[in-house]
């Protein structure tokens, strides 16, 4: 009964509309008019943020936290770091309690990069002492080093963000909640947390990250929790809970995906995704991808205002979220390089899609500037059916692997054999 | 009030050092003058009542000059509303800290009391200067001074903890706080002695614990004479109910900021 967490049927309600949160005059109304009428105020309405979970959480394990946008995940962490306090139900958590709910917070700009080390750090819960010691090493993963000593309102969006994980990185607490963090920032300063957030893991602390990039839950955690509606959908090892998590999202049958109303976006929203059509090498409506073919995405976005050197990303995800390849157009230096305020819309063409049959998730993402404008995660399925890519009317099949590729077999010389018996199949 | 918050804001003492530190390094930087402004401010104030109040008013000052008499409580009078107005809007201001980590949230207006102690640290300075130019020594009351800046900290606590609080749900107090304190000043002697409020109003006065505390700092600081032991005793009571009222109701609306900022 060493317990890192529990929590104990926890549940969090929270007043829908202005609620308490609204004027003196309002509450004085209110008062009055209780006084005079004696007619009892109805009341606010209310939302359950979070339904009655409990769970427990053993020293040193890496839990993953996962959920649609609303589901309640972000809710359970802030209940879980005492930001805010759950409506009934209780909450034990061990130790020292570290929580990284976005990067950088209580930055001032005013202030130098070192002194918002000391300020962030304090914030985070660390000691001056601790900061003293780790300020090299937050220097040197920062990678600002001859900036350490200028407001930070001189420097760029991704220096600061660089900074801010800097110093999260060095928290040593005995426990750490990260809330989508990583969601931010290039490919390579994305790689460089997930490493941190490994070592974390690894070096026996008890952390809960929520995370809607699979790849990383997967890579991290060997127990996740999916949330739905405030309740624990599925508790258990990771590979297990996001299949199940993933496949609960509709297949994208509909050729032509409205993005309009998708809710769970990330980046500045300077452009957005409206429309997402999949279409055959003809440009006609296309149903059915089988492993091999050729594969057309159309993207129509909006720009808020004239967006230089734009690019676009479509990345492919197998059925247990890792990233099996991000399309996108940096790596063949096709950025738009102005797109116009406005609708636009830019076609993607794979030329042979070599992925084995199965379900594959696609996220897409718009950028310049190594900055995300839009990023939408899990917004389609793909469905890939068998096909006799090979010609031989043996296919490829799911239990060979994610991808294949276009391969011959050449046998050496003495091995040639005019009537070689017909082989097995592979088991 | 209870053990364990107080053991969490003894834990958390180092944030509430960098909050006040984030105030002063934010407050005058880029300000050529820096923290000359703690003096200016008052001294400015001070000029213009001296003009309107002491000059053509002729209001007393209990025989001392009355540019010194009145620096004095302003200098007193500038600590105390400028931290309330600050610490009231402490927590708004700082919402995104608020819903983002976990600290005592106490920290963010202790820490608008605690930078405000800087300025009115390097404005005591300036009054002993000049107290030199007027040649005014002080006594032996002056032992007794420092309990009246310790009651006014207290009580400016404890009324920054109401405010802060009330103002999570209520943003009016932003605009209430800095006309109350304009008006207060005239109801507080600041600018004037007390003795210049008819006898019977007195007590009335110092039921106002901001008028014991200037009143019983300037006795002690600038004359040989005692304070006046019922009126300080009532200041420091009510001062202390203020603390206790405050911190209580902080407490209890403590854990639903969050929510509701």
């Amino acid at each position: 009964m060493t317990h890192s967490i529990l929590v104990d049927n926890v549940s969090k309600r929270f007043e829908l509309g202005e609620g308490r949160h609204g004027m003196l005059r309002e509450a004085i109304m209110r008062g009055v008019g209780r006084l005079w009428r004696r007619k009892a105020w109805t009341g606010p309405e209310y939302k359950w943020a979070l339904n009655d979970i409990s769970l427990q959480v053993e020293p040193g394990e890496v839990v993953g936290l996962i959920g649609r946008n609303g589901a309640g995940k972000s809710t359970l962490l802030k209940v879980l770091s005492r930001i805010t306090y759950p409506t009934s139900g209780s909450v034990d958590v061990r130790g020292r309690i570290g929580s990284l709910l976005e990067v950088g917070t209580g930055f001032h700009d005013e202030l130098t990069g070192r002194e918002n080390v000391y300020m962030n750090g304090s914030i985070l819960g660390m000691r001056k002492r601790e900061i003293d010691a780790a300020m090299g090493q937050i220097v040197e993963f920062a990678d600002v080093r001859e900036f350490m000593d200028t407001p930070i309102k001189r420097y760029s969006s991704g220096m600061r963000l660089r900074l801010g994980f800097a110093v999260a990185a060095h928290l040593s607490t005995d426990v750490l909640f990260v809330d989508e963090v990583l969601a931010v920032g290039d490919a390579g300063f994305q790689k460089k947390c997930l490493g941190t957030m490994r070592q974390i893991g690894q070096g026996g602390r008890t952390l809960i990250f929520v995370s809607h990039n699979m790849a990383a839950v997967e890579n991290l955690c060997k127990r996740t929790i999916w949330i739905a509606d405030g309740r624990i959908k599925q508790d258990g090892d990771t590979r297990d809970v996001i299949r199940a998590y993933l496949n609960s999202f509709g297949a994208a049958d509909a050729q032509t995906l409205d993005l309009t109303g998708i809710p769970e976006r990330q980046g500045t929203g300077l452009v957005r995704f409206v429309k997402m059509e999949f279409l055959d090498s003809d440009g006609r409506e296309q149903h059915v991808v089988h492993c091999g073919d050729p594969l057309r995405v159309r993207f129509h976005y909006d720009c808020q205002r004239d967006m230089p050197d734009l690019h676009f990303g479509m990345r492919i995800y197998s059925n247990l979220g890792v990233l099996i390849s991000d399309v996108h157009t940096w790596s063949t230096a096709q950025a738009v390089p102005l797109a116009t305020k406005g609708p636009g819309s830019i076609e993607l063409d794979i030329e042979s899609l070599n992925l084995m049959p199965g379900s594959y998730y696609l996220g897409i993402w718009a950028s310049s500037f190594n900055e995300y404008h839009d990023v939408l995660h899990n917004v389609a399925k793909l469905d890939l059916e068998p096909s006799d890519f090979y010609g031989t009317g043996r296919g490829v099949e799911a239990r060979f692997g994610l991808v294949f590729f276009s391969f011959r077999w050449t046998p050496g010389t003495r091995a040639l054999c005019e009537n070689a018996p017909a082989s097995a199949e592979p088991r | 009030m209870n053990k364990a918050a107080l053991w969490e804001i003894w834990r958390y003492r180092e944030l509430m050092y960098f909050f006040a530190w984030r105030d002063v390094k934010v407050r005058y930087k880029q300000a050529a003058l820096g923290a000359l402004w703690a003096v200016l401010q008052p001294l400015a104030s001070m000029v213009v009542f001296t003009l309107f109040f002491g000059r053509l008013a002729k209001i007393p000052s209990d025989g001392l000059p009355y540019p010194l008499f009145a620096y004095v409580g302003l200098v007193l009078w500038t600590y105390f509303s400028a931290v309330i107005t600050q610490a009231g809007q402490s927590l708004t201001t700082n919402a995104n800290l608020v819903t983002k980590v976990y600290f005592p949230r106490v920290a963010l207006p202790a820490s608008s009391a605690l930078s405000g102690l800087l300025d009115l640290v390097v404005s005591l300075v300036f009054v002993v200067v000049f107290m030199f130019y007027y040649g005014i020594y002080p006594s032996w009351p002056i032992l007794l001074a420092p309990l009246f800046l310790v009651g006014m900290v207290l009580f400016t606590i404890g009324t920054s903890l109401l405010l802060a609080a009330l103002t999570v749900w209520y943003r009016d107090f932003k605009y209430t706080v800095p006309l109350m304190v304009q008006l207060c000043l005239f109801v507080t002697p600041v600018i004037y002695p007390a003795s210049f409020v008819p006898e019977r109003y007195r007590p009335l006065l110092f039921l106002n614990p901001m008028a014991g505390f200037l009143e019983g700092f300037r006795t002690c600081l600038l004359t040989p004479r005692w304070p006046d032991p019922t009126l300080t005793t009532i200041s420091l009571a009510v001062a202390v109910g203020v603390f206790v009222l405050g911190w209580a109701y902080f407490q209890r609306a403590e854990r639903s900021f969050a929510d509701v900022i």
